[in-house]
């Protein structure tokens, strides 16, 4: 209920568009334990609602360590008021910043900003340009899950249930994004090594309507198509319902990324041959355990990597 | 009435250029898959573009179009999902939110006399949040009797499919041959003059927007139907495909003139030219050139077409 709140707070700023400065949602708690700062992406975005949704509840359960204060940028692209929340929180003082950034270069400047004020980052979902850290001669801890492991056990399940030489097409996500470059590579690694050919492999920028469209079309021009892998699991669904429409459901498998909800009943009856879970409900706790434990002890932090598994049919019974 | 029939007959020399093309270079492109397919992906981009032709005609614009069929999907799924209603009664909600937000949308903009531009920007902003909060920005997956309106029907084609060319007739014929259509027309064509003849130009104005809404709502059910679920990002960008549908049927962004034929027959070049790109494996940057490109070649082959008119 409180993060709905928060939500429709943030949902009627933005509407209102008058807020030229960055507005926290609340204030800091005035007691000893400290502050930890959730910058996120769009939280109009189901993944990055789950995140949230999962450190609001780990906060409630570790509610004596530290206290939450969770911001969310209006999509997953606005940089610029990512940079203010950030600012935001360094002026208030919090205790440390746990971001997903919107960007993983752009993002950089105002982390060392954070880090100069003696403020701990803790980088997660989508990883800092290790180049423009180097610049920078900064080091931000990632915590999170490798995308293109993820993509690569899914195909390399595909694999098992098709024989080399059989085609297949990759749906995309918006071509900038670091994970749609990451979980291509790992669906393109794993074909390879089981010597299927990718006859297609195009974008539909996250979405289920576009994935239908550009999925129908390539079903057209490949009738001998055997499996579509998607990126995420929105594309996933609008996929499933391509090859009904073309009436190839059973011959054409489908992949999916992200375990959402919607998918989980398409992967038991079949339609939908797995996806990947990376646990988006405990990332951002994973990030904010791991800001404590930089709080606690000193030092330079490393990498940090979450699990990312298979889900199945036989996983989900 | 030679001119528009001489235009439509320029847009569909287009059209089979495109489709044209499009054969040559995919071997598949030309076939019975394809036009199915098309076919089944049209209804709600119709639907729209139809709604959105009538508020141009006013010399309005809607830009929430999408936030609203989004809205609408969202109180389908939840109606459906969560409340147990049936079908029916879920899909007139929807329509009957997208008329809400119409309504809203053509009050505030017509009675206070605001720019339609920025009042529906602003409903594209909130109907989306309500979006979000109705589904919890997570995917509903509707499957069964939802799933089923998109199957195959007359000839192979869905039912959304002739209920969206039903409404390009029943729009065409209301334009041309009522008096509500030359009212329209003629509040387009000069408001001021409208309204000293005596027409009802602030009635006329809101309900345009009342009808693009409903028509909005409807797609949103077509829309769930193709893709089995209710998606909280449907129809994200549709304004701009059919404000792009309408202008390249022709209509003019300015009002009073216009034809929702060819309105149909611009849905059809955007529809086309998304499917044969993808069937040639285009990747997305060209995709987006290709069509940015198309788009402003059909306004200005619009404006030499009428150079020195008025």
């Amino acid at each position: 209920m409180k993060s709905r709140l928060f939500f429709l707070a943030t949902t009627l700023l933005l509407v209102a568009g008058c807020t030229p400065q960055a507005t926290p949602d609340a204030p800091p708690a005035p007691t000893g334990k400290p502050t930890i700062a959730l910058v996120m992406k769009s939280l109009a975005n189901e993944f990055f609602k789950t995140m949230e949704d999962g450190a609001t509840k780990h906060q409630k359960a570790h509610a004596a360590q530290y206290t939450l204060l969770a911001n969310g940028t209006k999509d997953e692209q606005d940089v610029a008021k990512q940079q203010q929340l950030v600012e935001q929180m360094i002026a208030q003082k919090v205790g440390a910043i746990v971001l997903a950034p919107t960007d993983s270069k752009a993002m950089v400047s105002v982390c060392k900003k954070a880090l100069d004020a003696g403020i701990p980052v803790v980088n997660i979902d989508n990883r800092f340009d290790a180049d423009v850290l180097k610049e920078k001669s900064t080091t931000i801890p990632f915590v999170g899950p490798d995308n293109r492991k993820g993509a690569r056990i899914a195909g390399e399940y595909l694999a098992t249930k098709l024989k080399a030489g059989d085609t297949v097409a990759i749906l995309e996500g918006i071509p900038t994004a670091f994970n749609a470059q990451q979980r291509k590579a790992g669906f393109e690694e794993a074909l390879k090594k089981a010597n299927l050919t990718v006859v297609e492999s195009q974008s539909a920028n996250w979405e289920t309507d576009q994935a239908n469209k550009v999925a129908s079309s390539i079903l057209t021009s490949h009738p001998d198509l055997k499996a579509i892998l998607c990126a995420n699991d929105s594309m996933a669904l609008g996929a499933v319902a391509a090859i009904k429409a073309a009436g190839r459901t059973g011959k054409v498998l489908v992949v999916g990324f992200d375990n959402i909800s919607a998918i989980q009943q398409l992967i038991k009856g079949g339609t939908v041959l797995c996806s990947v879970d990376q646990h988006g409900d405990q990332l951002a706790a994973f990030g904010i355990e791991y800001a404590l434990e930089m709080l606690s002890k000193k030092g330079t932090p490393a990498d940090k990597e979450t699990p990312v598994d298979l889900v199945t049919a036989e996983t989900l019974k | 009435m030679r001119r528009p029939v001489a235009e439509l007959g320029g847009l569909l020399g287009a059209l089979v250029l495109l489709v044209l093309v499009f054969s040559l270079r995919a071997p598949t492109f030309f076939s019975v898959p394809t036009l199915l397919t098309l076919a089944n992906q049209i209804p709600e981009l119709t639907l729209v573009s139809v709604g959105m032709t009538l508020v141009v005609l006013t010399g309005g614009i809607d830009l929430s179009v999408g936030s609203v069929l989004g809205l609408a999907g969202a109180v389908l799924g939840s109606a459906f999902l969560k409340a147990h209603l049936p079908l029916p009664l879920a899909a007139l909600l929807a329509v009957g939110t997208g008329a809400l937000c119409g309504l809203v949308n053509g009050t505030v903009s017509v009675r206070l006399r605001l720019p339609s531009f920025i009042v529906t920007l602003g409903m594209l902003e909130a109907a989306r949040g309500a979006t979000f909060l109705v589904t919890d920005s997570r995917t509903q997956y509707l499957g069964g009797p939802v799933e089923r309106l998109a199957e195959g029907g007359l000839g192979g084609v869905s039912a959304p499919f002739w209920v969206a060319l039903a409404v390009v007739v029943l729009g065409q014929l209301a334009l041309t041959r009522t008096v509500f259509g030359r009212n329209l027309m003629a509040v387009g064509g000069s408001e001021q003059t409208a309204y000293l003849s005596g027409l009802p130009v602030t009635r006329l104005k809101i309900v345009v927007f009342v009808v693009v809404g409903a028509l909005a709502g409807l797609g949103s059910l077509f829309n769930a139907a193709r893709l089995a679920s209710a998606d909280p990002n449907a129809g994200t960008g549709l304004e701009l495909s059919a404000i792009a549908a309408v202008v390249i049927g022709g209509t003019s962004l300015t009002g009073g003139r216009g034809t929702i034929v060819g309105t149909f027959l611009g849905v059809l070049v955007m529809a086309t030219l998304g499917n044969g790109l993808a069937q040639l494996g285009v990747q997305e940057p060209a995709k987006r050139l290709i069509t940015g490109a198309v788009i402003v070649l059909a306004v200005v082959l619009d404006r030499l077409r009428h150079h020195g008119e008025s």
